[in-house]
């Protein structure tokens, strides 16, 4: 009796602390601790590649002349509006007026000015340098109008100016950005804590968020059990698959999946045999099952692709049925080919998409009597071997620029394909502006490459953001690699 | 075999239980290796994602991993594996170790000086970084993973040599085999090796044991043995982010690796213990 | 004894020098460009090689080496190519978290292990003596990550009483920062214990037939005070010895268990660094682990001389 007794007074107790809790929540909650997987090597966007440093830094702590939301659109952000000139080689761009950096000093057309100049230098080390290709000249019209005169029409100007890579930074202190950086986002930096997490502090009191911790939890279950245990708010994409699983099921979390550019394919190295022959392409093609390897490696998430191009842009033509899993016909094929006993290497850079699908892949292929020797292989090791020295048969790799299909026409990429027939589309597509015949001649690569079978199209990684319930403005899609956290709000 | 010489071998036994428990999980542990030569359960690398993380059922007796795969198949080839690596890699370390250790027991002055700062050199490298340093300059991949335990059995192995090699030269009949005018070299093969012979075994077996834990630790860390062929570390690295799904995938392959170390520790103890109690060995982390 | 000392300080630096050589010398062989790998795909040849001469990888690699070594010789260590800061402040942030894990798991391994092997040296050939040594026979067959692994589960996951990894830092308290400390140091501890329980046992043992021993028991002195007064402080000797070297195998071996706990030390930063091909930071971590060895050796081997002088003769080197 007395042992009933004394549990149900904790029950009610339980549920009293519980109520007061929440009410006291909601009222003062204006923290937001962010997990993330990778830590980011520097803070400076302007000076690397790694994904984390924007996942830390865009929209937050730096801010460009434009910027893209959440669904891939093209904003304003520290331009205001701008003009274009008739011919396309000219843009004018009105600044926002009133902005100061971090330090307190003002923005004006000469950050730009500078910011631009910088990344164009012969001395130059920004990690996406060709974003500013088709740029002749910057120039300060006046302190609050800038001046960008292209060599050539760039069509993809305004987007290219919203990536991270092109955001602006003040000549006083550009140099130091790597480990202090000032922007002029509505959130600065405060400290890093190395190999723990960034905090940003907002700069506007009526910011719903005013502290912002992103911290840094390369193991995945790591991250479950830190959401579990409310040491994490959010974690904006976890890269265990089989981790959202157990969220799906928790009332107390919200799970979002969303899309991003990533698309995951089986490279194949087109110059060297026998992947010259398109019909040992097209078997490979045929030997892979989409679904056990979407399955298997990812638990299920993630859009089966027919082709270079995600399903959730307007102009994405369904081909997934083109080479349908078929290992009889991908063993006739190779018979055709005059193949057999084919013996192929499959390069595995460390995500877990790579390595898993990889185990998948190389049974799928013994299935149709591939022998694929699975060699793991470090990014340093992918960059320099695979995607610069193109020495590989096979290799697993998810490609996340946004529409970047564009990659089959370059020369010397590392998969080797040149077709004059592709290259043709591409350049009327690079000097057509009308959206439908745009649309019409990206639908026409999509099908070329797909026919050429140039490599196997697995599927689009997706987006696994968990969250705690309540907490509004995430961004469930991910167009660019970014934590924009300016519009987020706990309810 | 008479009833006497099994009373007496009952009675080694019951003195030795080190010995007799050390022989019988390393009999298990190289019995599973020889039959998955001949026959395993299933296909090591048959993947079957309908039957992903299965618990233990006829067909599959202790159940299937996260692509399907069966587990006691994969654990019996890893431990082909693990008894591969720690056979080349202790034997490296067995023949070079111990001709360097009695090469510089047998002309000491500064053959023997270098062989003992060269040892203390490469002891000074903890194994762990020189292997993931040889493994990212040349891949993954057991071969390597081998190379990289080996080089650090060397010099364990020429101290003990040299250690061992020394003592039996301060003895009365190795210094009268130089008398009688027999060189170095045959009173080595002569008195010296037969004499350290049974302190090499005993170390061969401990470091067989560390072999095992390093290989397993370097395929935890992605550096081992490349999938889909199986090593226990392997299998422990892929079931860090599963384990809370299915414990069994983190829970079983060390548990093989911990049967296997432990039934070769006992082994070493139980052979030293029968050659000769006082034998010095070295254990180190 | 100076000159020994002497002599062995010179071999403790030819040790390094020879060691930094060989660490040198592989990075160089190491594949992969660190400019590549900081600048991604899209990376164009002009940059990389802007990049590669801001991180000063355009000079030889003699320049290279004797600019390193001569930095070190006046304690000035480089800027890390991907964290951009100078190295000793880096390794300075992993210390004080790698320190802490080697030395609560030496503590942790010495409470464990002395009771345990003195419990079982006065128990010699009964149950609890086999209860001992059983334990130390499966402690140093479970492989500590594996434990890490499993404790985690139980422990972290399926209880929630510790963090299932990650590391607050020193500055949100002691009292987190340990807390997330204590699952990797028990990993780490464990199989140090069961070596050290195994020692303690002989060590006891041996002192325990001594002549002295016999005299303060016929002298009448209380078991215990025998035990832990005469015994224990002679014993301490060969203890000292292992836990000597194992500090430095502690501190390589936190690189596996740091891996599983993601705890920002010196063996994750070693870890990714290498994978980073962030090489003037792995060739200071290596050095600096290397020289740990060294030195700790030079230590135990001053401490024998000290205790027998006879040790200090050449050819009667420990190693021997």
């Amino acid at each position: 009796m007395n042992k009933l007794l004394s549990g149900a007074a904790l029950a009610a107790a339980m549920v009293s602390s519980m109520l007061l809790g929440t009410a006291a929540y909601a009222q003062s909650k204006d923290t937001l601790t962010l997990g993330m997987t990778l830590e980011p090597p520097h803070l400076d966007p302007t000076a690397g590649a790694a994904a984390a440093i924007d996942e830390v830094v865009y929209a937050n702590l730096f801010e460009g002349l434009t910027r893209i939301d959440e669904n891939g659109v093209v904003r304003p952000q520290l331009a205001e509006s701008w003009t274009v000139s008739g011919d396309g080689l000219s843009y004018s761009f009105n600044l926002k007026r009133g902005v100061t950096f971090h330090d307190g000093s003002a923005f004006d057309a000469s950050d730009v000015v500078f910011s631009f100049d910088r990344a164009r230098a012969a001395d130059s080390v920004n990690a996406q340098k060709q974003l500013f290709a088709a740029i002749d000249k910057v120039e300060a019209v006046d302190p609050h109008t800038v001046r960008i005169i292209l060599s050539r029409p760039e069509g993809g100007l305004l987007f290219n100016l919203g990536w991270g890579d092109a955001v602006i930074v003040a000549p006083e202190t550009a140099h130091a950005n790597k480990s202090q950086p000032v922007g002029t986002g509505p959130f600065a930096f405060v400290r890093w804590v190395k190999g723990d997490r960034v905090e940003l502090k907002a700069r506007d009191a009526a910011q719903p968020i005013q502290t912002v911790t992103f911290r840094f939890v390369p193991d995945p279950s790591a991250q479950i059990a830190a959401l579990k245990a409310g040491d994490l708010d959010a974690v904006s994409n976890l890269n265990a698959p089989e981790a959202v699983i157990a969220f799906q099921a928790d009332a107390n979390f919200e799970v979002a999946v969303g899309s991003t550019e990533g698309e995951t394919i089986i490279a194949m190295n087109n110059a060297r045999p026998p992947f010259d022959d398109i019909r040992v392409r097209r078997a490979i093609a045929h030997a892979i099952d989409r679904k056990a390897i979407i399955d298997g490696a990812m638990f299920g998430f993630g859009t089966p692709i027919g082709t270079h191009f995600a399903p959730h842009n307007p102009a994405y033509v369904e081909l997934t049925g083109t080479y349908p899993h078929d290992p009889d016909k991908a063993r006739a094929l190779l018979a055709e080919a005059g193949q057999s006993n084919l013996k192929l290497t499959l390069k595995l850079p460390p995500p877990t998409y790579a390595r898993r699908g990889g185990e998948i892949i190389a049974a799928q292929l013994k299935a149709v009597g591939i022998e694929a020797e699975i060699t793991p292989v470090e990014w340093a090791q992918w960059l320099e071997q695979v995607f610069r020295g193109t020495d590989y048969d096979l290799t697993i790799v998810s490609h996340t620029e946004p529409f970047d299909i564009g990659i089959y026409a370059r020369d010397k990429y590392y998969f080797n394909y040149d077709s004059s027939t592709l290259k043709a589309v591409m350049a009327r597509l690079n000097e057509t502006g009308d959206p439908d015949a745009r649309r019409a001649l990206v639908g026409q690569v999509q099908k070329i490459i797909t026919d050429d079978s140039v490599n196997v199209y697995l599927f689009q990684l997706a987006k696994l953001g968990v969250w705690r319930k309540g907490l509004e403005g995430m961004w469930r899609n991910s167009p660019v690699q970014a934590n924009d956290v300016t519009g987020v709000r706990w309810k | 075999m008479t009833a006497r010489a099994i009373h007496a071998g009952r009675a080694r036994a019951a003195r030795h239980p080190n010995l007799v428990i050390g022989a019988v999980l390393t009999g298990v542990f190289v019995a599973a290796a020889l039959v998955s030569l001949v026959w395993t359960p299933h296909a090591f690398d048959a993947v079957a994602i309908a039957e992903r993380m299965q618990g233990p059922s006829a067909a599959h007796w202790l159940g299937t991993d996260q692509f399907g795969r069966d587990i006691l198949t994969r654990l019996m080839i890893g431990a082909r594996n693990s008894i591969v690596v720690g056979v080349v890699a202790v034997g490296i370390g067995l023949t070079v170790g111990t001709v360097l250790g009695l090469a510089a027991a047998a002309r000491g002055g500064w053959l023997d000086e270098l062989v003992a700062r060269g040892a203390d050199i490469v002891f000074a490298f903890p194994a762990i970084v020189s292997a993931i340093l040889i493994t990212a300059t040349f891949g993954p991949g057991a071969i390597n993973a081998i190379v990289a335990i080996g080089i650090f059995n060397v010099p364990v192995f020429a101290r003990v040599a040299r250690g061992a090699a020394r003592q039996v030269w301060g003895l009365e009949y190795a210094r009268a085999g130089l008398a009688i005018g027999k060189s170095g070299f045959a009173v080595t093969r002569d008195h010296v090796l037969p004499n350290i012979a049974s302190v090499l075994i005993v170390q061969a077996t401990i470091q067989f044991a560390v072999a095992i834990l390093a290989e397993a630790a370097l395929a935890y860390l992605g550096l081992g043995t490349r999938p889909p062929a199986p090593s226990w570390g392997r299998m422990l690295f892929d079931a860090q982010t599963l384990m809370a799904l299915d414990p069994k995938l983190a829970v079983l392959p060390g548990a093989a690796i911990a049967f296997a170390v432990l039934g070769l520790n006992l082994l070493g103890d139980g052979l030293r213990d029968m050659l000769d109690p006082r034998l010095r060995t070295e254990r180190i982390g | 004894m100076l000159t020994y000392i002497v002599r062995r300080l010179f071999v403790l630096l030819a040790t390094l020098v020879v060691a930094s050589a060989a660490i040198f010398l592989v990075l160089e062989v190491l594949p992969g460009d660190p400019a590549l790998v900081i600048l991604g795909t899209e990376a164009r040849d002009d940059t990389l090689a802007a990049l590669r001469a801001q991180m000063g990888l355009d000079r030889p690699a003699l320049v290279r080496y004797l600019a390193w070594i001569g930095g070190l010789a006046t304690g000035v260590t480089g800027i890390s190519h991907t964290y951009a800061v100078p190295i000793s402040q880096l390794i300075g942030e992993r210390l004080a978290v790698t320190l802490p894990l080697a030395l609560i798991s030496l503590a942790l391994s010495t409470a464990i292990a002395v009771p345990l092997g003195m419990f079982a040296a006065t128990r010699r050939g009964r149950p609890g003596d086999y209860g001992v040594m059983g334990f130390s026979q499966v402690g140093m067959a479970i492989p500590n990550f594996w434990f890490a692994i499993l404790s985690i589960l139980v422990f972290a996951v399926a209880l929630g009483w510790f963090p299932a990894a990650g590391f607050p830092g020193w500055d949100a308290g002691p009292g987190p920062a340990l807390w997330a400390l204590v699952l990797p140091a028990f990993s780490l501890a464990l199989p140090e214990a069961a070596i050290l329980a195994r020692v303690t046992r002989t060590a006891v043992l041996e002192t325990l037939g001594a002549d002295y021993v016999r005299t303060a028991r016929a002298k009448g002195l209380a078991e215990r005070r025998v035990l832990w007064g005469h015994v224990l402080r002679n014993a301490l000797v060969p203890m000292t010895t292992i836990l000597g070297l194992q500090f430095a195998f502690l501190l390589a071996g936190s690189i596996v268990v740091e891996n599983v706990f993601a705890l920002p030390g010196l063996g994750r930063l070693i870890f990714q660094a290498v994978s980073q091909r962030d090489l003037v930071v792995v060739r200071d971590v290596v050095l600096l682990l290397v020289a740990a060895v060294v030195i700790v050796n030079f230590l135990v081997d001053l401490a024998y001389t000290a205790v027998d002088p006879r040790a200090s003769k050449p050819g009667h080197g420990r190693a021997g």
